[in-house]
């Protein structure tokens, strides 16, 4: 494995600071699983570290598709990337809800929630394509909606926002409540007051719930431990009670991560 | 051609090595850089005993770098030596074990362990910025560093090198106590101490509120540090800053750098290592230089 130039394909801008773009990446695809992310460099060198981007679809042929939201200097550069241009990728990386699909293969026919919050929600729609069966997907956004279409087919979708301009007025987890979705096991992405009231709900309602998480990272291979997240257990990497996001994760099983 | 080095007594095939910290113990990397290759993987600060690091965020990107405040976290010797260094060894590379503590009696209990296995060399890191007790604190007093490095040096089997902090007035005070103490060598430049601000949650950018800086952006403060000290002792140096580029090691060697660590940069490009020790071997083809000692400290 190593960094390589790929040529983008298509570029789309979903919403005002969200940009959609299909990279042609044959050797990434080929291995890519749902819930791993790929590390985008920028080609200004004065922004020397990679940008984490969770992979959101793959195509069958070749095709990777990233979603991202413009935060900074990096992902403004990469927005302004068109059709044809390269870009350097390093991937696919870390541990995605390989776990999950696991423990939902070992239940009987269970009702999986797929929850995704704000830029948190391109990476669901990988998941959402991973697994048969009975499939809740619930996006949550502070106002303006994006992506929901890309999941018709794959399952029953829902919608909060925070401003209540789609859908219910509220966050995923009103969202759950006021439509009686009663998960058997969670599969979430998003940003961290989600994942901890998803933890709280699993919680509340005994049922499993996979997340995936975010921090800033550095080398994205497992190396620098800039990206840690406090776990209940102890670590085989360091020996102390933090795992590496890039590596370990970035998808947990909530009950081992330490919010606190 | 010739691209092997002696740094104090300990022969490497190429002067390239890892930044402490940057690179694991090179397992992580194995999939992307062939580790037989470099001159030698410089392993993270390993201490006596397991350490949790610092809280997140522990880095944020600067223009041409990033401070980076991790805390040290590592494993503790014992993994370490059970775990890491058979790992190296069957990769085929030369080991230099970095080694961190926050007292002297730590980091003599760590440097007792590793003096029984297969390191080749030793780094003590009496320079990083990120911890509260030892690290710096050592490293800023030139009577400290002759003492941690005379105690080290008394229970040492293997070569020490200690790694001074650029924290300081006049770092070839330091550089003269760290040989005066008996250091086989030294390595510089550990991170530069700095702050960040996020202006929109308008707090600390790291959880540390301080962090090392470290990238390109303090490549001319290495360059010019190495060249001082190297002009202040007779021990020959790893040299470290900011390398990105077969270029930036080819600075510092020329300033009086035997060796070369690189560590940001692998960052930037996971195969960094590699296409500096190809693009030394390219200049020196293109430049007729047979022996890459003619550089070392060429430019007076």
């Amino acid at each position: 494995m190593n960094k390589k130039r790929y040529q983008i394909i298509s570029k789309e801008t979903l919403a005002n600071d969200i940009v959609s773009m299909w990279i042609k990446a044959p050797d990434i695809t080929d291995t890519a699983a749902a819930g791993q992310f790929v590390s985008v460099y920028c080609d200004d060198k004065s922004a020397l570290l990679p940008r984490p981007i969770s992979i959101c679809d793959t195509d069958g042929n070749g095709g990777l598709r990233l979603v991202f939201k413009i935060v900074g200097k990096g992902t403004l550069e990469l927005s302004k990337k068109n059709t044809g241009d390269g870009l350097d990728i390093l991937g696919p990386l870390g541990n995605g809800f390989g776990m999950a699909f696991d423990k939902i293969a070992g239940m009987d026919n269970p009702d999986i929630a797929f929850i995704g919050g704000g830029v948190g929600i391109p990476p669901m729609l990988i998941s959402a394509k991973s697994v048969n069966g009975r499939k809740n997907i619930i996006l949550g956004y502070r106002d303006t909606v994006f992506m929901n279409e890309d999941f018709d087919g794959y399952g029953n979708v829902y919608i909060a926002t925070e401003n209540g301009s789609a859908g219910v007025k509220g966050n995923v987890i009103d969202c759950l409540i006021e439509n009686k979705l009663h998960p058997d096991i969670i599969l979430a992405c998003g940003p961290l007051p989600m994942l901890k009231g998803i933890k709280k709900y699993a919680e509340e309602n005994n049922i499993t719930a996979f997340v995936s998480l975010e921090e800033k990272m550095a080398c994205g291979i497992g190396a620098c431990l800039a990206c840690v997240c406090k776990t209940n257990e102890t670590d085989s990497h360091s020996m102390v009670k933090n795992k590496r996001i890039c590596k370990d994760g970035p998808v947990f099983d909530v009950k081992e991560v330490d919010f606190t | 051609m010739n691209m092997k080095v002696n740094f104090a007594g300990v022969e490497f095939n190429n002067p390239i090595t890892t930044a402490s910290g940057t690179f694991g113990s090179g397992m992580e990397y194995a999939d992307i850089v062939d580790l037989s290759r470099l001159g030698a993987v410089t392993t993270k600060g390993v201490a006596n005993i397991p350490w949790a690091g610092n809280p997140t965020p522990r880095i944020a990107e600067t223009y041409g770098g990033m401070i980076n405040a991790i805390g040290l976290q590592n494993p503790g010797i014992d993994v370490f030596i059970k775990r890491d260094i058979p790992y190296l060894k069957q990769c085929g590379t030369k080991i230099i074990a970095n080694v961190c503590g926050k007292s002297t009696e730590d980091y003599c209990e760590t440097v007792e362990k590793l003096s029984e296995t297969d390191v080749d060399m030793l780094e003590i890191n009496i320079s990083c910025p990120n911890v509260k007790e030892g690290g710096i604190a050592f490293g800023q007093n030139p009577k400290a560093v002759e003492s941690i490095t005379s105690e080290i040096k008394k229970r040492s089997k293997k070569p020490v090198i200690m790694k001074l902090t650029p924290n300081v007035t006049d770092i070839t005070e330091m550089a003269r106590a760290a040989e005066n103490g008996g250091a086989d060598a030294l390595s510089l430049i550990n991170t530069i101490t700095g702050m960040k601000i996020d202006i929109n949650r308008r707090t600390f950018a790291l959880a540390n509120k301080t962090g090392g800086l470290s990238g390109p952006a303090i490549h001319p403060v290495a360059v010019r540090m190495v060249y001082q000290t190297a002009n202040a002792v007779n021990i020959p140096i790893l040299g470290m800053g900011g390398v990105a580029t077969y270029e930036d090691a080819l600075e510092l060697m020329m300033a009086g750098a035997t060796m070369v660590a690189v560590g940001t940069a692998n960052f930037n490009n996971p195969n960094a290592t590699i296409e500096i020790i190809d693009g030394i071997a390219d200049y020196m083809e293109r430049n007729n230089i047979d022996d890459i000692n003619e550089i070392i400290g060429c430019v007076k």
